[in-house]
């Protein structure tokens, strides 16, 4: 149940997908259901080797499903030619990778125009929209600086940043705090809990208890499927106290 | 919570509405829990035993409380030997442990679900304190023992990552 009615944005229906041949065959993702709604946050947990990176990416479509379906904003993405997939991902997903992945050669807002100038804009509209997203991450300082002289944490706010570019309508995250400090991690959390706040749509796989507890729902699997999904919004446990040792 | 309202006066005598200023202060969303009648309460019970001494204020037009405690010599002792007392709370992890060893050995519960239904709740929690963490400005008080409790809740969950592990590999060697 949503909210803001029944947008599904990611969905997927017995998703699979495998590795391999006869003794060596490994089932990644193993039939998984999932539904996404508009301005929701998912997170998927599990131990690392689980599928779960896998599963994002084919909900992205960076990787093909061996069967099943996936729906990527109202739209079925597993048959369409690598061209179409290519297209829509471009408008519609935004990617955070747990290492950057950011351009070494070109400074914080030119890596953050990239994706914006590829998908058609002009250089203008596009410095523009970079501006406007350092400053929303809280980088305005650092238009002209080069990854490499910037912290761990600056990076992958910049990371997002670029993810953010050509608004997409899912904004997909793999693993966005694993090589961050406690502070830069928490500096991603405040960024995530705002973005969430303004609607965005957010599916994050992770292993880092701080970010999945972000998240509305909490999905946890293991060995390809999904073993457990629990909501973590409404109802306050009013233990705070309790846990800080106040009270009776 | 004797020991922190004789500490919180040692700065200096004070109104029962102060020492419950600053505890609020220092505590921020923790301490809307605490009703003012305990610090009123807490205080009659120091001033019955020695440790503090109330005198009568010139009356403030809007506070109907006018008593003001000072630290007695014997409520100054306490104080000391309460600040160097080296006393920090036990994790109570063996009940858990021992209740998934005996869900297991008599098939009573799957130690796997247990672990998770424990997680669930814990998740719950580390987002609470998370988001009423990240809602204190830099440097408040309250946001540094919200942060405590979230690196003890962020490793109980990591042992529960282990506990997962091995309960998991044993179910699967048993063949089921």
């Amino acid at each position: 149940m949503s909210q803001t009615g029944s947008i599904s944005m990611v969905r997927a229906k017995g998703l699979r997908k495998e590795h391999g041949r006869a003794s060596g065959l490994v089932r990644a993702v193993d039939g998984v259901d999932l539904d996404v709604a508009a301005a929701e946050t998912v997170a998927v947990m599990g131990p690392s080797g689980c599928g779960k990176s896998t599963l994002l990416h084919l909900l992205s479509g960076l990787e093909r499903p061996t069967g099943g379906e996936a729906w990527l904003a109202g739209k079925r993405i597993d048959r369409l030619s690598e061209r179409a997939v290519a297209r829509l991902r471009r408008h519609s997903v935004g990617f955070v990778f747990q290492a950057f992945h950011l351009m070494d050669e070109l400074t914080a807002a030119e890596n953050i125009e990239m994706p914006a100038l590829l998908a058609g804009s002009s250089p203008r509209a596009a410095r523009r929209r970079a501006a406007e997203l350092l400053e929303r991450v809280g980088l305005a300082d650092r238009v002209k600086h080069l990854p490499s002289a910037l912290s761990g944490g600056q990076r992958q706010r910049v990371a997002i940043a670029r993810a953010l570019a050509n608004d997409p309508m899912v904004l997909m995250a793999d693993e966005p705090t694993g090589n961050l400090d406690s502070a830069a991690t928490v500096d991603v959390l405040r960024l995530f809990e705002e973005l969430h706040l303004a609607g965005q749509t957010l599916v994050i796989v992770t292993h880092d208890a701080r970010i999945a507890a972000t998240a509305d729902r909490l999905i946890t699997m293991r060995d390809g499927v999904f073993v457990d999904e629990t909501r973590l919004t409404g109802g306050s446990t009013g233990s705070l106290s309790a846990l800080a040792g106040l009270g009776s | 919570m004797q020991e922190v309202m004789l500490a919180m006066l040692a700065k200096e005598p004070s109104h029962g509405y102060e020492l419950r200023a600053r505890l609020r202060a220092a505590l921020g969303p923790l301490g809307d829990s605490m009703n003012a009648g305990q610090v009123y309460v807490t205080l009659t019970r120091l001033e019955k035993a020695g440790l503090v001494a109330s005198e009568r204020s010139d009356p403030a037009p809007d506070r109907p409380d006018r008593k003001v405690y000072t630290l007695t010599p014997a409520g100054q002792q306490r104080v000391a030997g309460w600040l160097s007392e080296i006393g920090w709370p036990k994790p109570d992890l063996a009940e858990f442990h021992l209740k998934l060893v005996a869900a297991a050995a008599a098939r009573l519960a799957d130690p796997v679900a247990l672990v998770d239904a424990q997680r669930r709740e814990l998740l719950r929690r580390l987002r609470e304190a998370q988001r009423a963490g990240m809602a204190e400005p830099d440097g408040s008080s309250a946001g540094l023992l919200l942060e405590g409790i979230v690196l003890r809740l962020q490793a109980d969950l990591r042992w529960l990552e282990a506990c997962e592990r091995t309960w998991a590999a044993r179910k699967g060697e048993s063949g089921s």
